[in-house]
C-alpha cells in the first residue's frame, strides 16, 4: 500500500477495497465476505442504539487518540443507559494526504479498546475528501447494546429521590487539559493524561450488585456542571454539591487557576455520574474503588428539595453559589 | 488575561525559568526578579515572574489567622 | 497547593467571618478594582458568608472591560493585512468591536494567535521574519512591565518585525475619577498584583486627599476576608490609611526593577476608558526612542469611530453605580456566548462573573 491516502482510496475501486481490507477489516477481525450491513440475531432483548462523531484536535494526545475515543465514547453511551454494549460501526472521513501509518495506529487503538470493552466493530465506511475539506480525520461510531428493560430508568431518572447520593468515579477535567496541552498553540507542558476509557465493565459490576442505582450519565463535553443541571432539570429536585469532595488533580487545578477555567465545566472521557439511593452509597463506592477505573471515586453531593431546581455548590470555604448550566469556557474540538 | 499564581522555580536558564504550578510547567521571564534560585516561589503573570513570594511574610499571615481564636 | 490551599482553609474562614460579624457596627460599602478580586469573591461565594450590612461592589478592574471598542476595531483592521499576525491574550478575542470580533476574523481566515505572554509574541516574530507581528498590549501595571521587557529585548536583538498596539492603563487616575464623580464608598479593596509592581504607596492619595480607607489585598478567600476586616476596623476608628494585607507579595515601594523597565519604555498619556471617557494621564504609550515598535505610528490607520449606542450599561457597572442584574440586557440578550458589552466577555468582567457564579440567596 502507498504511504499516503489519496482520493483514489475513496473511489470504490480496488484501492478502496485494499484500504478497507488491509487497514480496517484485518484489525477489526471482520471476516469475508464483506457485505453492506451486518446481520446480528438476538432473541427477546431490547436494543440500545447510539451514535457519535469524533473530531478531536489534535488527533493524538496524551492518553489516547481519536480512534480510542471513538470506541470508548460510544461504548460508554450504551453502558450508562444500562445496556451491555455489543456491536459498533465505524465510519471514517479521511483528508487526502493523511499518512496511512497513522491510520494503522488509530485502527490498532480501536481494535485494542474494542477488545478491552468486549465489543465488536462489525461494519463501517470510509470516504476520502480533498485536502482542506476536513481536518485530517473524522470518525463516527454507532453502537448497539442489549438492554434489560428493568434498567430503563437509569437514563430517564424516573426513580430519583430526595436524599440520593451523587458519586463520580475519579478526578475531573483531565481529558480537556490533556488535549489543550497537546495543541502546540498554547505554550505549556503538562503531565496530565486523558482519562479516555471504556467504563462498561465497571458499570456492569455496579448494576449487577446494587439495586438502588437511580441514574447514570457519562460526563463528557460541558463537564460535570452540565450533567448535574440536566439531572436537576429532568427531576423536580435540586442538587447540593460539596466542592471539597470533588476530585481534581493538582496540575489540572494549577492550570485552571492560571487560565481561569472552572474544572466543573471541563470535558471528560472516562467519568460517570451515578445517583444511588441513600443507604447503598458506601457499597457502590467500594465497588467502584476496587476497580482501577474507579479507585478515586468520591461522593460529591446529594439530591435535595429545591423549588428552583438549582445546582448549588458549597465552596471550599463554606460559601454557597449556584453552578449554572452555562459553561465558563468553550474549548473547541475537545472530543 | 492570565491571572497570577504562585509557582515554584524548577530550573533556570539565563533569564528564563521553568516554573511549576501544581505540576503544570510554564516558562517565566526573570527580568523583573533579582537572585532567583531553584526552589523559590514566584508570582507568575503573563509569562513573567513578577515578584518572589516572601515566605516569612506568608508564614506570619497564617500564624495571625491562627491567633484569631484569642481575639474572638 | 502551596501558597494557595493554606489560604482557603474553611476553619480560618469561619474565624474571620466571626471576627467580621463581631466588628460590624453600621453599613459599609467597599469597592474592589481588580478582575481577580471580582472573580474570587463570587467564585468562593463570599457574599453568602458576609453579614448583610457589608456591600461589595466592582469597579473598573478588568482591563478587557475598559478597553475601548476602537481598540478592537483597530486590531481587526490590522489583522486583515495580508502579512500581519496578531498576537493577543485569549480573553480579547471575543470582545465585540463595532461590527466584528477577533474571534470572527479568525474564523474567516485572519491570522490571529492566542499567546500567554508578550515573550511568546516576540518568539513568533523571530520565527516569522517575513510577517509583521502585532502584539495587543492590554492590562494594567501588572502586565505592562512584561510588554516593556519584550520591547527592550526586541530593541537589543534588533527584531524589526515586532510591533505593539498599546492600550495599557494605570489604575490610580481611574480610581480618582470614580471618587470625584461621586461613587459612594467607604473604602477600597486595592488590587494586590498591581501593587506587587507599583508598591502600595501609589494609593496614598486616596487616603490622604479623599479620606477613604484602603487595604491592599491578596486573592485567596482568607486574604479577602482579612482585608474586609481591616477595612471595617479603619472605618470604625474613622481612620483613612493604606494598609498592606498581601504582605507576602506587596511592599510600600513595590518591584523597583519592574517599574524601571516600565518607565524606560513607556510614558503616560490620556486614554479612553470604556464607560468613563478619556481620563488624563491614565494610559501608557511608547517613548520616542521606541516609537518604531508603535504600530499606529509605523502603519497608521484611517478610520472613524462612532459612539456606542445601546442599552448596555457597562459604563455604570464599571463605576460601581449599577450591578449587572440591573442591566436590561443581562442574561437575556447579553450572555457569555453572545456578549453585547465587554463586562460579559472577560472572565474577570463583573457581568461574566455574576452570570457564572450566581450567588445562592
Amino acid at each position: 500500500m502507498n504511504d499516503l491516502i489519496s482520493l483514489n482510496h475513496g473511489s470504490g475501486g480496488k484501492l478502496s477495497r485494499d484500504l478497507i481490507e488491509k487497514v480496517f477489516a484485518k484489525k477489526f477481525s471482520i471476516s469475508e465476505p464483506l457485505t453492506d450491513s451486518a446481520i446480528l440475531i438476538n432473541k427477546g432483548f431490547t436494543l440500545a442504539f447510539t451514535t457519535d462523531s469524533y473530531v478531536v484536535d489534535p488527533i493524538f494526545f496524551p492518553g489516547g487518540n481519536i480512534g480510542k475515543l471513538a470506541v470508548c465514547g460510544t461504548v460508554n453511551d450504551l453502558a450508562v443507559s444500562g445496556a451491555v454494549p455489543k456491536y459498533l460501526s465505524a465510519s471514517f472521513i479521511i483528508e487526502e494526504g493523511f499518512p496511512v501509518n497513522d491510520l494503522r495506529t488509530i485502527a490498532e487503538s480501536m481494535a485494542a479498546e474494542a477488545l478491552l470493552a468486549g465489543v465488536r466493530i462489525v461494519t463501517g465506511d470510509t470516504k476520502v475528501v480533498e485536502k482542506g475539506k476536513c481536518d485530517k480525520l473524522f470518525i463516527t461510531t454507532s453502537g448497539i447494546g442489549l438492554l434489560d428493560p428493568d434498567l430503563e430508568h437509569i437514563s430517564t431518572a424516573k426513580r430519583i429521590k430526595e436524599g440520593d447520593k451523587l458519586i463520580i468515579n475519579g478526578p475531573i477535567g483531565n481529558h480537556a487539559i490533556a488535549v489543550l496541552g497537546a495543541r502546540e498553540k498554547l505554550n505549556f507542558n503538562t503531565p496530565v493524561v486523558s482519562d479516555c476509557a471504556s467504563l462498561n465493565r465497571l458499570i456492569n459490576n455496579v448494576l449487577q450488585q446494587c439495586n438502588k442505582i437511580h441514574f447514570m450519565r457519562d460526563v463528557t463535553r460541558g463537564g460535570l456542571a452540565t450533567i448535574l443541571n440536566e439531572l436537576s432539570g429532568m427531576t423536580r429536585f435540586g442538587i447540593m454539591l460539596n466542592e471539597d469532595s470533588i476530585p481534581v488533580d493538582e496540575p489540572v487545578r494549577g492550570l485552571c487557576e492560571l487560565l481561569g477555567f472552572d474544572p466543573l465545566y471541563l470535558a471528560n472521557e472516562g467519568k460517570i455520574l451515578i445517583a444511588v439511593g441513600a443507604g447503598e452509597e458506601t457499597k457502590v463506592l467500594n465497588l467502584l474503588r476496587s476497580d482501577p477505573l474507579g479507585k478515586e471515586s468520591e461522593i460529591i453531593g446529594e439530591i435535595v428539595p429545591d423549588k428552583r431546581s438549582s445546582v448549588v455548590l458549597k465552596t471550599t470555604i463554606g460559601g454557597k453559589r449556584i453552578v449554572d448550566l452555562l459553561s465558563g469556557q468553550q474549548l473547541p474540538r475537545i472530543c | 488575561m492570565c491571572l497570577s499564581i504562585p509557582a515554584r522555580i524548577m530550573s533556570i536558564d539565563g533569564s528564563t525559568a521553568e516554573v511549576s504550578a501544581g505540576g503544570a510547567i510554564f516558562k517565566a521571564g526573570l527580568q523583573m526578579i533579582e537572585n532567583a534560585r531553584v526552589g523559590d516561589y514566584v508570582l507568575l503573570h503573563a509569562g513573567f515572574a513578577i515578584q518572589k513570594i516572601d515566605e516569612k511574610e506568608a508564614l506570619k499571615a497564617i500564624k495571625l489567622f491562627e491567633e484569631i481564636d484569642e481575639i474572638i | 497547593m502551596k501558597y494557595i490551599s493554606e489560604y482557603r482553609n474553611e476553619d480560618l474562614v469561619k474565624k474571620l467571618i466571626a471576627l467580621i460579624n463581631k466588628s460590624v457596627r453600621r453599613d459599609y460599602t467597599f469597592m474592589e478594582v481588580c478582575g481577580g478580586h471580582t472573580d474570587a469573591i463570587r467564585r468562593f461565594g463570599i457574599p453568602s458568608l458576609l453579614p448583610e450590612n457589608i456591600k461589595l461592589i466592582s469597579g473598573p478592574g478588568c482591563p478587557i472591560c475598559v478597553t475601548g471598542r476602537d481598540f478592537i476595531d483597530k486590531a481587526i483592521l490590522y489583522s486583515r493585512m495580508h502579512d500581519a499576525i496578531i498576537c493577543t491574550f485569549g480573553d480579547l478575542v471575543r470582545v465585540p468591536g463595532s461590527s466584528s470580533s477577533l474571534e470572527k476574523e479568525k474564523a474567516a481566515g485572519g491570522d490571529i494567535m492566542i499567546v500567554l505572554s508578550a515573550l511568546e509574541a516576540l518568539e513568533v516574530a523571530r520565527t516569522n521574519s517575513k510577517k509583521k507581528i502585532i502584539f495587543l498590549g492590554i492590562g494594567f501595571e501588572t502586565t505592562a512591565p512584561g510588554t516593556a521587557v519584550s520591547i527592550e529585548i526586541a530593541q537589543k536583538d534588533n527584531i524589526q518585525n515586532f510591533f505593539l498596539l498599546c492600550a495599557h492603563k494605570i489604575m490610580p487616575p481611574a480610581m480618582e475619577t470614580l471618587i470625584k464623580e461621586g461613587t459612594k464608598l467607604d473604602g477600597f479593596i486595592c488590587p494586590g498584583h498591581v501593587a506587587t509592581i507599583t508598591g502600595s504607596d501609589i494609593f496614598n492619595f486616596i487616603a490622604e486627599r479623599h479620606k477613604l480607607s484602603c487595604v491592599v489585598s491578596g486573592f485567596e478567600p482568607t486574604d479577602i476576608l482579612q482585608s474586609i476586616f481591616m477595612l471595617i476596623q479603619q472605618v470604625n476608628q474613622k481612620k483613612a490609611e493604606v494598609e498592606i494585607q498581601y504582605s507576602r507579595a506587596v511592599t510600600h515601594k513595590g518591584n523597583v526593577i519592574a517599574q524601571k523597565h516600565m518607565s524606560q519604555v513607556f510614558e503616560t498619556c490620556d486614554e479612553l476608558w470604556r464607560g468613563f471617557g478619556v481620563i488624563s494621564d491614565s494610559g501608557l504609550k511608547l517613548r520616542r526612542n521606541y516609537e518604531k515598535y508603535d504600530v499606529e505610528k509605523i502603519m497608521p490607520l484611517n478610520i472613524k469611530f462612532e459612539e456606542e449606542d445601546s442599552l448596555c450599561i457597562c459604563g455604570d457597572i464599571l463605576r460601581g453605580l449599577k450591578t449587572p442584574d440591573e442591566c436590561p440586557l443581562f442574561s437575556i440578550e447579553c450572555v457569555p456566548e453572545n456578549p453585547t458589552g465587554a463586562c460579559m466577555v472577560s472572565n474577570e468582567g463583573a457581568c461574566n462573573t455574576w452570570y457564572k457564579y450566581r450567588q445562592y440567596e
